[in-house]
């Protein structure tokens, strides 16, 4: 009799303990992202700052596979394709550019793989094309260039002369700086993408009668617009998002950011205990300033990590329905999703000061509070 | 649209070819001499920008920059040459943009490994910083205007060398008759190395005045790599004069295009559909008249060989 109720016991703990195996099943992420090439800074920041909460949480059960896209859309779509029939993912994530973005996303969401974008937020994935297995852990494209356009007008800019590349996103960023935006547009010029010299948009900005300057000029192209804007005596003041006066570049574009607003969803000084952490944290692991790109891929690791500790990554629908919470501390402080699976975030208008030797940004002011996008109501979710 | 704006367009079309210039003139050397398709000519470029950063940052001198990247890219060139070049000269076009290519994706990647992800940081020294009044009542940055003096100082200096001295008489020579002057006792080898290696070093200046201006970043020798071809198939290949008109032809034509087209387009069109069409035209400006001249002087304006 001994012998069987211990036999019982035994079993009974072993039934137990696989109950608990199976509900901390791993999850396994795939971050295809870009790692070389003149877009390299970008993917290194958001790997970096996934990989810091990966590891500050310490849970073993988060697994990820890294591989670098090359800023080519073709090369993206491979290396998903292999990540979900070879690695067997659950969680698909990284990617930078809204081109490849669409390349990848619609496929992957369709072979039910959760994607969680870090960064890019294409229009088309936010309106009727949303899907409940795409999340934006960042923002849709439009945002910090609508929250801009609100700033223009409280700063009383009456005429603005505003100038983006010749490619989707840019022509996006034009128009979500007009949505908010109230005053005159002085002219509205677009530049070949990867343009590296703007000596004839400055020369046009400084013959126009425009009181301010809007530019998204993503990377490169945006220091040489500051550096080549600064030497050419116009002093019309100049509005950005925050991707070309981000802490990776700003040390490349020197004192000719000094002063300049941009709007961001994240700063490294707004006051919360989740982004003190991050921010020291970040500089403590890798002896650098965090970014507005490492914010998001940190956000995208916790965001997971809170969707983890409540439901099995088997169960799809326990699993998004987790993810639709965001029950994490974001180190932008208040964040939860619209109906479309985009952030309902506050955006910021920062300005670039100096810290010591460093430049850095500073909050100054709110563009938009409570932010949602202009597609959600095309979602039918 | 008053009589500054032009002055000042056309200022930048020049400087644009200028700066062009100091590329194609290596590139349509290598070619014309050794008749070599060098992919990795932009990667020099990159290689005189890195340079003249990391001593302009070390130093603080902006001039001993400079030198670096001349040296640097000189040096960066001249080991090329030896130790993967000089085994392409004889076999055809496509193993030599095969091999080339492989040098970009190595220099790209092994810039990368070295500087990190992120853009370094040059700026222009302090005596070239501003802008300048011009006569008409515009105002022009100071460093361009330099740029213009400085590679027009250059494009004179490379007409004397290649006319009046004797390594020019031999590239001349080497350019109409390869294997004649290699049997006329000239070591060929070492010709070809030094031609490549000047070659190098102007692309690497040019980095480092472009770099200045713009951003020293893994990459940024390819966009005006692809220029600097359209400029020597305009020109004529293996002519410096073609370079010099092609180069200004271009720069010149890519300025006022950009800022022209959008204008013209608006005159019977919306504000917002001028400019997209105008845009993507004027994007397009300089391939058209690449084909426009490649069909009237198939061998370029001034072709070396014809």
């Amino acid at each position: 009799m001994k012998k069987l109720i211990a036999a019982s016991l035994i079993g009974l703990s072993m039934s137990v303990a696989s109950v608990a195996v199976a509900t901390t099943e791993p999850v396994k992420v795939g971050m295809i992202t870009t790692l070389s090439g003149g877009g390299a800074g970008l993917g290194v920041d958001v790997r970096d700052g996934f990989l810091l909460a990966a590891k500050l949480a310490g849970n073993d059960d988060l697994e990820v596979v890294i591989e670098d896209d090359g800023q080519k859309p073709e090369l993206a779509v491979q290396l998903a394709d292999k990540m979900i029939q070879a690695d067997k993912v659950d969680i698909l994530t990284g990617i930078i550019w809204s081109n490849l973005a669409m390349a990848v996303v619609p496929g992957a969401v369709a072979q039910d793989v959760i994607y969680i974008s870090p960064n890019a937020g294409p229009s088309q994935l936010a309106g009727a094309g949303c899907n409940p297995n795409y999340f934006n852990a960042a923002w849709q494209n439009d945002n910090l260039h609508e929250a801009m356009g609100a700033y223009a007008n409280t700063a009383g800019y009456t005429k603005s002369f505003i100038l983006a590349p010749n490619y989707p996103a840019g022509k996006d960023a034009l128009t979500g700086y007009k949505r908010f935006y109230k005053g005159d547009v002085a002219d509205e010029v677009y530049t070949k993408l990867g343009q590296t010299d703007y000596a004839a948009e400055i020369a046009q900005i400084r013959a126009s009668d425009a009181d301010s300057v809007y530019f998204f000029l993503p990377g490169g192209m945006g220091i040489a617009f500051m550096k080549q804007y600064a030497q050419s005596g116009v002093d019309k003041p100049v509005l950005g998002p925050a991707f070309s006066f981000d802490q990776g570049i700003l040390g490349a574009v020197g004192d000719a950011a000094l002063g300049v607003k941009n709007t961001s969803q994240w700063s490294k000084d707004i006051d919360n205990p989740a982004n003190k952490t991050f921010v020291e944290e970040f500089q403590k692991e890798y002896g650098r300033l965090p970014s507005l790109y490492a914010s998001q891929g940190y956000d995208t690791a916790n965001l997971i990590l809170s969707a983890m500790n409540k439901a099995d990554v088997n169960d799809l629908d326990a699993f998004r329905a987790a993810l639709k919470e965001a029950d994490f501390d974001s180190v932008r402080g208040d964040f939860e999703f619209a109906n479309n699976n985009h952030p309902i975030q506050d955006i910021y208008v920062r300005e670039v000061v100096k810290e010591g030797d460093v430049l850095t940004n500073k909050i100054v002011g709110m563009g938009l509070e409570n932010h949602s996008d202009a597609y959600a109501k095309d979602c039918k979710m | 649209m008053d009589l500054a704006l032009l002055t000042e367009q056309l200022l930048n079309g020049v400087q644009f070819g200028v700066m062009l210039f100091l590329m194609a003139a290596g590139l349509t050397l290598v070619f014309g001499v050794m008749g070599l398709i060098n992919l990795a000519h932009g990667s020099l470029y990159m290689i005189g920008a890195f340079f003249c950063a990391t001593v302009a940052a070390a130093t603080g001198s902006f001039w001993l920059g400079l030198v670096a990247s001349l040296a640097g890219a000189a040096a960066a060139g001249a080991i090329i040459e030896i130790a993967v070049i000089r085994r392409l000269y004889d076999r055809d076009h496509l193993d030599q943009v095969l091999a080339t290519f492989a040098l970009i994706l190595i220099f790209s990647e092994g810039t990368r490994w070295v500087f990190g992800s992120f853009p370094l940081y040059l700026d222009i020294p302090a005596v070239l910083q501003g802008a300048v009044a011009l006569p008409g009542g515009s105002q022009y940055p100071v460093y361009r205007l330099a740029i213009i003096i400085v590679g027009l100082a250059i494009a004179f200096g490379l007409y004397l060398l290649i006319s009046g001295t004797r390594l020019g008489m031999r590239i001349r020579a080497g350019e109409s008759d390869r294997e004649m002057i290699a049997a006329l006792g000239v070591d060929i080898r070492n010709l070809y190395t030094v031609v490549f290696a000047l070659g190098a070093a102007l692309a690497g200046f040019a980095g480092a005045m472009v770099g200045a201006l713009q951003s020293v970043q893994v990459g940024m020798g390819e966009p005006v790599l692809i220029l600097a071809f359209v400029v020597i198939v305009i020109g004529g290949i293996g002519s410096i004069k073609g370079a010099l008109i092609g180069s200004i032809l271009v720069g010149v034509v890519d300025t006022m295009g950009r800022f022209l087209l959008p204008e013209f387009f608006e005159l019977f069109m919306p504000p917002s559909q001028a400019n997209s069409v105008g845009s993507a035209l004027a994007s397009m400006a300089i391939y058209i008249l690449m084909a426009l001249i490649l069909a009237l002087r198939p061998q370029g304006l001034f072709a070396a060989r014809a």
